[in-house]
């Protein structure tokens, strides 16, 4: 793993919507996070500030990287080490994108970068200096929900709703890339995302359901 | 994951004088961070290659060139790929999911690092992570691994798709480095793994690959990938089979063979190419030929099916190409 959420860069926003910027009042998240302080800092990886066994750099230098996020410019110093999941999580704050596997293996951190959906985990936030990323927090306009959200409300197309973001935002790039035309073909293009629950049946549906309609 | 240095460059000469100096190329990332994060590739320089001008994908006569940045989606949805050379884009769909096609280069896809659970666990021996240690799938869970080309050091798999296509079609690829350019054929890119499983490929220091070219030839229309899998997709090839003919009405003229999931590279297999040379297009010339991939076969403690799947899988796969129209 990387950093521990707490000496994680804190992000410097630049909103141009202002209307995602994420809710600076204490949250379950917060909460949790202080009540696990202690514990994870006395389980910080020691490795982060030993050396690399070879003579290695002792401290990873930072980076200045600058996203377009939901439509928001953000910029702020990474980590080279950093996976956009995580800088999506840790340092923007955006927890909608949910970290599964950390391995690239399972879609629950699928974003749509540059147009294209990719598993977040799997790719370093300093690769992608300039870029667009859509998560799942840019897909709603103010209350009204993106077809595909709402067709797997209407569908059922989640139980435990772990997987959901990612199972929606490569949903939506599926039905872009034209690769929703029938179940079988949605079962294939959407096989990157994988739902513990089961709850395919619903998944297939409700992609189909917003494909037809848009 | 450990510390280490970043650098993006933006000329192929800073990108080969950062690599001749120790930096590690990254470009779709897919599998050098997954074992980055799980420290078994411990590189402290990286070098972005991402912005050379390298993802290109063209028609050159009846060649498809494929830039070796392109990523794996790009290559297979591009129409000249399509038209050309149908068999890459079989075998690029069937490989990782959207997701990763989205990311992964095609450069990267031929030296991704091999899937063999052992190779991920620091605790286990493993000769190709650390050398010596030997090799905890020989008498450990070894129902995924190779049954050709294998050593008593090493029977980890390929594990790419794309790459069983390239070696059928007799690909070449050229790479550049401190020490200029050279082309070669894609199937010697990837060494046995004899008693240097470490050694995986025949790249030298800080060189690069620029490009891949596929050869036109008259079997390339009349070509299919078929994989076969625990799952319906998004899985690895237990056996895969790329087969390419060219027919003269019923006869075949040519055949291309090559196979994935079985090799500890993709292996093009001559003897049944040869064997069906001649040829009429029916059940029984290609079981005859098929059970020739069998030659050489070693199986392990859980893989014994692989010697039944084989060449059942060849000749479901020629069964394809054969009603290709």
């Amino acid at each position: 793993m990387t950093k521990s959420n707490h000496d994680a860069p804190s992000g410097e926003e630049r909103s141009l919507s202002g209307d995602d910027a994420p809710q600076r009042g204490p949250s379950r998240r917060s909460i949790l996070q202080m009540a696990g302080g202690a514990a994870s800092l006395a389980a910080a990886p020691a490795a982060i500030a030993q050396p690399a066994p070879s003579g290695g750099p002792a401290t990873a230098p930072t980076a200045r990287v600058r996203l377009v996020v939901n439509g928001s410019e953000r910029e702020f110093e990474v980590d080279p080490r950093q996976s956009v999941l995580d800088v999506l999580r840790e340092t923007l704050d955006l927890t909608g994108t949910k970290k599964g596997c950390n391995q690239g293996a399972c879609g629950a951190c699928t974003v749509i970068i540059n147009g294209r959906r990719v598993t977040s985990c799997l790719t370093l936030a300093v690769m992608h200096d300039g870029a667009e990323i859509t998560t799942i927090e840019g897909l709603a306009r103010g209350d009204e929900l993106h077809p595909l959200q709402a067709a797997f409300i209407e569908h059922d197309g989640f139980q435990c709703g772990f997987c959901t973001p990612g199972q929606i935002m490569s949903g939506v790039a599926c039905i872009a890339e034209g690769h929703a035309t029938s179940p079988d073909e949605i079962q294939f293009w959407m096989s990157g995302n994988i739902c513990r629950c089961a709850a395919y049946p619903g998944i297939v549906a409700a992609v189909a359901d917003a494909a037809g309609r848009t | 994951m450990l510390p280490f240095s970043f650098e993006k460059v933006r000329t192929e000469q800073d990108a080969i004088r950062a690599a001749a100096a120790g930096a590690r190329y990254i470009a779709g990332g897919t599998t050098l961070i997954d074992l980055m994060r799980d420290e078994v590739e411990r590189p402290e320089r990286l070098v972005d290659i991402n912005a050379l001008p390298m993802a290109d994908i063209r028609a050159d006569g009846a060649d498809l060139v494929i830039g070796a940045l392109a990523r794996m989606s790009d290559v297979a949805a591009h129409p000249e790929t399509k038209r050309l050379q149908p068999l890459i884009a079989e075998s690029l769909i069937e490989g990782a999911s959207p997701q990763l096609r989205n990311m992964a280069s095609m450069g990267g896809n031929l030296l991704q690092r091999v899937r063999c659970p052992y190779f991920r666990m620091l605790d286990a021996a493993c000769n190709k992570r650390a050398p010596g240690s030997g090799c905890s799938a020989i008498d450990g869970l070894n129902a995924g691994h190779a049954i050709l080309g294998t050593s008593d050091h090493c029977v980890a798999t390929h594990p790419s798709d794309v790459a069983v296509a390239l070696v059928a079609l007799g690909a070449t690829m050229r790479v550049r480095g401190p020490s200029g350019e050279r082309t070669f054929p894609v199937e010697e890119l990837f060494r046995l793994p004899g008693d240097t499983p470490h050694l995986e490929h025949t790249l030298r220091p800080g060189e690069l690959i620029v490009e891949i070219r596929v050869p036109g030839g008259p079997y390339a229309r009349q070509a299919r990938y078929l994989k076969v899998r625990d799952r319906a997709s998004y899985e690895f090839a237990l056996v895969s089979a790329a087969v390419a003919l060219e027919m003269e009405g019923n006869t075949i003229r040519q055949a291309r063979v090559a196979v994935g999931g079985v090799g500890t590279r993709p292996w093009r297999l001559r003897a049944v190419e040869e064997a069906l040379r001649g040829k009429a297009k029916d059940r029984n010339a290609f079981e005859t030929a098929a059970h020739l991939a069998l030659e050489g076969t070693r199986p392990l403690s859980h893989n014994h099916y692989k010697v039944e799947l084989l060449p059942r899988t060849i000749v479901r796969a020629l069964e394809m190409a054969g009603d290709t129209a």
